[in-house]
């Protein structure tokens, strides 16, 4: 697809966003994150870099977590986006949100919608990961504040509480 | 009896973090609104000669382009170093200082629009080092300061330390150097400013002290600050990154007031680090005398702050350089040199520690040291000099409480420390320090008699309570501090106390989040407030009752006889009795910190009603073939006083710890020359995230935090600083480990691969094991030293040769007297 990429020059955008269809021209310079923060509104996925050196930018594209930043927004035609405001069903919480928000794994909150989604990819594929494993897919996202702890951790709570609310449906 | 005091909660600003509905600065999109760029100065020293902005004002969507002439007036976060403007008038001091702004339809235009504009420079000398700037007076970075490019230079004398050190059964000689770093908050700064109905400047901002950048829009742009409102949007991490006033946020105010439409500016990435603020880099030298079982009788100490292109904190960082050597360990003499030059370099000001961190690295390595010398055990040689508690120091400190004993027994016996120092295999070590911080900062930078903090409540017939402090939420959960004390005093859930903070039209001055000062500040004026309110509605409720008042009790959400617990109201109910009584319930609670004893020039930095302490032990494995360094484990022991909400402090231990780490092994703010067929400008070595490396997910150690509370009378329900000083004893007990481990000094940060590999080299050659700084330079203009004499010498805190000062208010610590904001 050919995509003119100069300033004023719009494309049309067809996806679904956090399982919403979405159908609208855009600047066609823009990336994900730009059409996902300026022109959708969805505030909720951050940037620190705009470079892709950071992560806080990461959102689901069809499921596997990308660098909106790195994205341009036309890439993502047909595709299923999610982002943080995603996760929760309703006002019912992700287990995720729950286990951050318990266990102090987000602090000043800016790199958390980022790891959030990143996490929420490990969990879809790897129900039960070790320390370790976390460690490793969250590594392309920075925290300044937490010392990442906390983090693993309530990733680690979050797939606990999965596995036993699996448990208990089965 | 507390029911959440103590408690590990679930913060309240929890949801909105985890939901991505927190919203900062960036998030605030308004109507109509313009998008703000600035242009960066490409040269490190220079005079404008000429800025033709004809060809950015013409292109299409450009509503503005504004140029140093918009804003003549300086501005700066200390009064004594009012010596920034919003754009360069007339020379631009570093590659990055800001000269031009274009104001567009969106950032892309504005971005293409400031490409347009043409500059003329003409190149001044550039000062890359401190060592040039105290060779060269001449051309001077800026026209005020003590002489030359020598910002500050201060010198404090207590005590006859000479006398002490020769006296001593040995003395120690180190020079010790500590690399700058940066803050490298995930949030870039942003700020949106615009005008409200009625034509006031309403600015949003990422900022950590919306009070001084109120103070600093009034007067860069000489306008009443009645008619501004600061909004401190919650930050994306601070760390002091976001502490001063910053020419963005005034340079989109005075947008905003020209064009009458929202403007706004992100930075990006590189602009961040061209924002700076961090840490300083700084040369130093420790002189101690020990006598032969380990007591210290005086420390000489001289530092060199590399301050870059502004003022900023810098008069304070310098004194910080040198205030906190004396509240851990007993020194009965003490003399402390500081000083501060200019270089062309981002401005350095204050980073978590605020100039303490670099002392405390070479203090704690040259205790090391000290201990192999005298074949005493690193732990037990602290031990036995511990400050005492509720003394005073020889640099009139008033230490209260003081659990730095308990400190480190938790961590020597948690870590095994007994059976792992001098006894690993080689290639891997262990190393102890120990540290002391600020519970907030006992004097303001805008000397006045007012309350550093207020906090006002208001009484819903409801039940609910709201909370207005002008403390300003940067992760570190000052909202959840302030909620849980409300709660607390009330007797109702922290859910039903709503939180207004860090808005200058809404709430009481809080004087910002930083030098540690929140949690014991804001939660002592949040108890007096909550106390008030209590009394009032105590006193309905015992009418009601007909009870004592002193029968009167509050806890989950009722309002009861304590000796017939049935016997109560609701708490909505005894707000609504309350109200019929008195009339609309609303208090109000400020803390002013005690007068300091330091009454010397520059006594003004150190003072705090408290501080906390902190012991670390923390284990290393060093490659001896490639000097690879990996840090496995960390024990930290931190006496907090009390931990109001124990999973937020551990939080705040965990970070301080990677903070820590980071600046220990790879961390640098560097700069290097552009090859001279280009320009051969001194340039930011790697101005992003990916080159300016930091711990991931992967290098962070595992973590055992204990926590001391020594339930301090001077914090709310005991509590102490934890946002701060858990960071500071790190990077010295990783040095200290790597000789454990290897037998080498490093005696600087970042201690790298090649630092460990040359100091093996060097120590395989036969030449001492050694990487740091030759010598401290022997030409720094020092003033002659103000003599204090101690405490227990009859000293009253006031210096013996200093000139009369014009009044009390006139100075302090360098910060002279503010009559407030200018009208």
């Amino acid at each position: 697809m050919a995509v003119d990429v100069r300033a004023g020059a719009k494309t049309r955008l067809t996806c679904a966003v956090n399982g919403e269809p979405v159908d609208r021209l855009v600047d066609g310079y823009k990336t994900l994150l730009e059409v996902l923060r300026e022109d959708l509104q969805l505030t909720g996925t951050k940037h620190g870099c705009e470079l892709g050196e950071c992560g806080a930018c990461a959102v689901l594209v069809d499921g596997e977590p990308i660098l909106s930043c790195l994205t341009l927004a036309v890439e993502c035609g047909g595709r299923a986006v999610t982002t943080v405001e995603g996760l929760s069903s309703g006002p019912r919480l992700h287990p995720l949100q729950e286990a951050f928000a318990d266990l102090g794994a987000a602090q000043c909150g800016y790199c958390t919608p980022g790891i959030l989604v990143t996490a929420k990819a490990l969990l879809d594929r790897n129900p039960r990961p070790s320390p370790a494993e976390i460690k490793e897919a969250l590594a392309g996202n920075l925290c300044r504040c937490t010392g990442y702890l906390q983090i693993v951790e309530a990733v680690a709570a979050a797939a606990e509480r999965m596995a036993a609310a699996e448990r208990t449906r089965s | 009896m507390s029911r959440v005091i103590g408690r590990p909660r679930r913060r309240v600003d929890a949801r909105a973090k985890v939901t991505g509905q927190t919203r900062f600065a960036d998030d605030v999109i308004l109507p109509r609104m313009l998008h703000c760029k600035l242009l960066r100065s490409t040269v490190p020293h220079a005079r404008i000669v000429r800025i033709d902005t004809a060809r950015a004002a013409a292109h299409p969507g450009v509503h503005l382009v504004l140029t140093g002439e918009a804003f003549p007036v300086p501005y700066g976060v200390l009064p004594v170093s009012h010596d920034e403007h919003a754009l360069c008038p007339d020379k631009v001091r570093f590659v990055g200082d800001p000269v031009a702004a274009v104001i567009a339809r969106d950032e892309a235009t504005a971005d293409q629009a400031v490409h347009l504009i043409d500059v003329e420079y003409e190149p001044l000398r550039t000062f890359a080092a401190p060592e040039d700037s105290l060779a060269h007076a001449e051309p001077r970075i800026h026209d005020y300061g003590d002489g030359g490019n020598v910002h500050r230079a201060v010198a404090l004398q207590f005590g006859d330390v000479d006398a002490a050190i020769d006296g001593a059964d040995h003395v120690f000689d180190d020079v010790f150097f500590f690399e700058g770093n940066t803050h490298l908050p995930i949030e870039q700064h942003a700020a949106v400013a615009a005008t409200d109905p009625d034509g006031k400047l309403v600015v949003w901002s990422s900022t950590q002290t919306p009070h001084y950048l109120h103070r600093s829009l009034a007067k860069a742009l000489q306008m009443p600050a009645a008619h501004i409102r600061v909004i401190a949007t919650p930050n994306g991490g601070g760390f002091g990154g976001k502490s001063d006033p910053f020419n963005h946020e005034i340079v989109v105010a005075g947008a905003a007031l020209l064009l009458d439409r929202p403007v706004k500016i992100c930075l990006t990435r590189e602009e961040v680090f061209y924002c700076h603020r961090g840490r300083h880099p700084v040369l130093m030298r420790f002189r101690t005398g020990v006598t032969r079982d380990g007591r210290i009788t005086g420390v000489d100490l001289q530092t060199l702050l590399d301050g870059g292109a502004y003022g900023s904190y810098g008069v304070a960082s310098t004194f910080y350089t040198g205030a906190l050597q004396t509240v851990t360990y007993d020194v009965p003499t003490y003399r402390f040199r500081g000083c501060r030059v200019f270089t062309n370099k981002p401005p350095c000001g204050p980073k978590r520690g605020h100039g303490t961190p670099q002392a405390r690295f070479g203090q704690e390595v040259q205790l090391d040291k000290i201990a192999e010398r005298l074949q005493v055990d690193p732990a037990d040689l602290r031990l036995n000099i511990l400050a005492p508690a509720n003394t005073l120091t020889a640099n009139f400190l008033r230490i209260g409480t003081m659990g730095l004993g308990e400190c480190v027994r938790r961590v020597v016996a948690s870590a095994g420390w007994g059976d792992k120092f001098r006894r690993l295999p080689r290639g891997h070590g262990v190393g102890l320090a120990c540290s002391s911080y600020l519970s907030g900062a006992g004097l303001p930078i805008n000397w006045n008699d007012l309350p550093h903090s207020g906090v006002q409540l208001k009484l819903d017939r409801s039940g609910g309570v709201t909370a207005f402090c002008g403390a300003t939420e940067i992760g570190q959960g000052s909202d959840d501090v302030l909620v849980a004390v409300v709660a607390e005093v009330l007797g109702i859930e922290p859910f039903d106390v709503r939180a207004v903070t860090g808005d200058t039209d809404l709430t009481p001055v809080d004087l910002g989040s930083y030098s540690s000062r929140v949690t014991l500040m804001m939660g002592n004026a949040a108890i007096e407030a909550a106390t008030r309110a209590r009394d009032l509605l105590a006193q309905a409720v015992s009418r009601k009752l007909e009870i004592p008042v002193a029968r009167v009790t509050f806890a989950d959400r009722r309002v009861f006889d304590a000796e017939a617990p049935d016997r109560g109201v609701t708490f909505a109910d005894a707000v609504c009795m309350a109200e019929a009584q008195f009339g609309t319930i609303g208090t109000t609670g400020s803390y002013t910190p005690p007068r300091s004893e330091a009454k010397f020039k520059g006594g003004g930095v150190g003072p705090s009603p408290t501080y906390s302490y902190t012991a670390a032990i923390v284990e290393v494995e060093v490659d001896p073939v490639t000097g690879w360094i990996v840090v496995p484990a960390v024990w930290i022991a931190h006496d907090v006083g009390r931990a109001l909400n124990p999973a937020l402090v551990r939080g705040q231990v965990e970070g301080s710890v990677y903070m820590a780490l980071g600046e220990a092994l790879m961390e640098e703010q560097a700069f290097r020359r552009l090859p001279p067929r280009l320009s051969n400008a001194l340039v930011h070595k790697f101005p992003s995230m990916l080159e300016y490396k930091s711990p991931t997910f992967l290098e962070m150690p595992d973590v055992h935090t204990d926590l001391v509370e020594s339930m301090d009378p001077a914090g709310p329900f005991g509590a102490k600083e934890v946002g701060q000083g858990p960071l500071l004893p790190i990077m010295p007990a990783l040095a200290n480990a790597v000789y454990d481990a290897v037998g080498v000094r490093i005696d600087e940060v970042p201690i790298t691969p090649e630092k460990i590999l040359k100091a093996l080299q060097l120590a395989a050659a036969g030449k001492p094991g050694r990487v740091g700084p030759a010598a401290f330079p022997d030409h720094v203009p020092w003033p002659e030293a103000l003599r204090v004499t101690p405490p227990w010498e009859g000293g009253d805190g006031r210096a013996s040769n200093e000139p009369p000062r014009r009044s009390r208010r006139k100075a302090d610590a360098g910060v002279e007297a503010t009559t407030g904001v200018r009208r």
